[in-house]
């Protein structure tokens, strides 16, 4: 019983960084109605600006700051100069660009730093393991569990409580008004990009502790984030929460039980959610189709 | 003066490269048949111009879904490689003759297409390319985790086939040419069959259905099925394409099952031209030229594939083979 409460703990801390990734996809969806194939490609980039700000300055801190930053004024040269060109034509457009895009990010890294992996190790104040009463965990994974309700309180509040919240939410829901009231939406377009890109960029480096970062990383996220939005209800940020979180633990209960069934259960999961509720755990009906 | 003079001269150019394509176009079974006849002498070895000639078919399967039907699927490399899965493990561990196998891959993929299919359909437009690919990853992992039968991470080996007899004749299958010739009467018979398919009525509902899906539902079409006909009937070519690539191969890499197969299925026919008959052969020959030549001096190679799939998205989405046809009006 402890094992498995120990191992539900650890499913919610890779849930964290499916919840991250997912809702960065997510929110571009919501905004631009942009599948961002790119996303993997961005996550991996992230885990390697994260890892060389890392080996240049030694401060962690400073690194988990700079990686979404970088990474998001990435995305938003991206979007100003790739995806804004598409909009309005062909919406599998901006999908097939992304998808393109994503090879270059591939090769530009491999090029840059190699074929194979950096081993990234846990930061040396995240190391050590906590007693949560039911047996030890890392540290490090409880600081993931934390980090990311911070990150979605924050995302919460700039959404429902700021201003400029409240331009997002309502470009989400209808652009045209938005835009006759003088508002300037592709900034809010551009900016939104950034942001889901950004976080994208910030998983990846918090998942180089876990997995060392390489060219490849960004295929199985990438998969993986989709299943998050599909079971969650795309678009939907509640959705995508609720369905990371599901998804890291049916993961790890998965590998305490039968091993070999860990990857393969995430994806007979959201088989399992099309078949009973094609539109998604959050997702409004008819929103699939 | 010379100008004017050297203007007819120019029209009469235009007029005679127009009639070839026109004739092309026309009359695609006989230039296709022409084509295969004489390809592997323009192609620098022929190995190259089987594996244009297997992943064009692997890429005209996928059209029929994306060009034709118009639904984007990210999940095709499951049929490319259960095509080529269910080919080897019969011929290798059954010891079934090669035709059979064929038959048996093309049987596993279709079945797979059917499946898959089913689950997909229940989303729409952009969905449809995020969970087909999710499947697809689920048929991958499966795969490389079943090492006893599929050979895993190594791939499965010993699909050798040297000796195959034909109408009472027998061939040296390891001779490239005669393996060449082979493979492509088998993609010239899925070509034949595929453009029945589409001069058919069921071609005009699905080419209805990408035009304008509510009219298509208005006329009383029922939507959802013509999908899925469509979806396992791709899954049905590329499952040939699979088995033939197997046979080509003589083993079958737990690469023909991964993400980037289905992605170069989608690039393959953006390049060519999605929706048209010779534009997935176009960009399998594009592509399949640009590596071979470009990895000559740089492992790279994918940089110039991405970088000219990006200028084909932006600013030729037709494609090479649609362009022309378009720049023609054909």
């Amino acid at each position: 019983m402890d094992l498995l409460l120990t191992q539900l703990a650890t499913g919610l801390a890779l849930g964290s960084i499916y919840v991250i990734v997912g809702l960065g996809l997510s929110l571009i969806f919501g905004m631009l109605h942009v599948v961002n194939f790119a996303h993997g490609a961005f996550f991996m980039v992230g885990g390697y600006v994260g890892v060389f700000v890392f080996a240049k300055t030694g401060n962690f801190w400073f690194s988990l700051v700079a990686v979404p930053l970088v990474v998001g004024v990435i995305g938003m040269a991206v979007e100003r100069v790739l995806i804004r060109p598409l909009y309005g034509r062909n919406i599998d457009d901006p999908l097939l660009l992304t998808f393109g895009l994503s090879y270059i990010f591939v090769e530009v890294i491999r090029i840059t730093f190699g074929l194979e992996g950096i081993p990234f190790g846990t930061p040396r104040e995240l190391r050590g393991a906590v007693d949560i009463g039911v047996g030890f965990i890392p540290l490090y994974r409880i600081f993931l569990v934390a980090l990311t309700a911070a990150i979605l309180i924050a995302l919460w509040l700039f959404l429902e409580k700021t201003s400029y919240g409240l331009i997002v939410r309502a470009g989400a829901r209808d652009p045209e008004i938005v835009r006759v009231l003088g508002i300037d939406i592709s900034r809010v377009w551009l900016f939104v990009f950034g942001l889901g890109t950004g976080i994208a960029g910030l998983a990846g480096f918090l998942s180089a502790p876990i997995q060392s970062v390489n060219p490849d990383m960004g295929v199985p996220v990438l998969a993986e984030a989709f299943v998050v939005t599909v079971v969650g209800g795309m678009g939907s940020l509640v959705g995508s929460v609720v369905a990371g979180l599901l998804v890291g633990v049916v993961v790890s209960i998965t590998s305490l039980f039968a091993p070999d069934m860990a990857r393969v259960s995430i994806f007979i999961l959201m088989a399992v959610v099309l078949l009973v509720r094609p539109q998604g755990l959050f997702g409004r009906k008819g929103a699939m189709g | 003066m010379s100008m004017l003079a050297s203007e007819p001269v120019k029209v009469a150019e235009e007029s005679v490269f127009r009639r070839v394509l026109l004739l092309i176009a026309r009359h695609r079974m006989l230039s296709v048949t022409v084509l295969l006849l004489v390809f592997p002498l323009f192609m620098p070895y022929t190995s190259l111009a089987i594996n244009i000639l297997v992943l064009g078919l692997y890429a005209v399967g996928f059209n029929l879904m994306f060009g034709y039907a118009g639904a984007l699927s990210f999940g095709h490399a499951a049929f490319l490689g259960m095509g080529a899965y269910g080919c080897g493990i019969a011929f290798v561990k059954f010891g079934i003759p090669w035709l059979p196998s064929i038959g048996i891959g093309v049987l596993v993929a279709t079945a797979l297409a059917f499946v898959m299919g089913y689950l997909a359909i229940r989303t729409r437009g952009i969905y449809f390319a995020m969970v087909t690919l999710a499947l697809s990853q689920l048929v991958y992992y499966t795969v490389f985790q079943a090492r006893t039968w599929t050979g895993g991470d190594d791939g499965l080996r010993g699909v050798n086939l040297a000796k195959i007899n034909l109408v009472g004749f027998e061939f040296n299958f390891l001779n490239p040419t005669v393996r060449y010739y082979v493979i492509g009467a088998f993609v010239l018979f899925a070509l034949w069959l595929l453009s029945r398919i589409l001069e058919s009525p069921f071609g005009a509902v699905l080419e209805g259905l990408r035009e304008n899906e509510a009219r298509a539902r208005a006329c009383g079409y029922d939507v959802s099925r013509a999908r899925l006909i469509a979806f396992t009937l791709s899954g049905m070519f590329c499952g040939l394409a699979g088995a033939l690539y197997a046979l080509h191969l003589s083993i079958v890499p737990i690469e023909t099952l991964h993400y980037t197969m289905s992605g170069l299925a989608v690039m393959m026919a953006i390049l060519g031209g999605m929706g048209t008959f010779f534009g997935p052969f176009v960009g399998a020959a594009t592509i399949l030229l640009i590596e071979d030549l470009v990895s000559l001096w740089t492992v790279h190679w994918q940089l110039f594939v991405g970088a000219i799939f990006i200028v084909f998205v932006l600013f030729f989405p037709k494609g090479i083979w649609g362009s022309l046809l378009e720049r023609l009006r054909l």
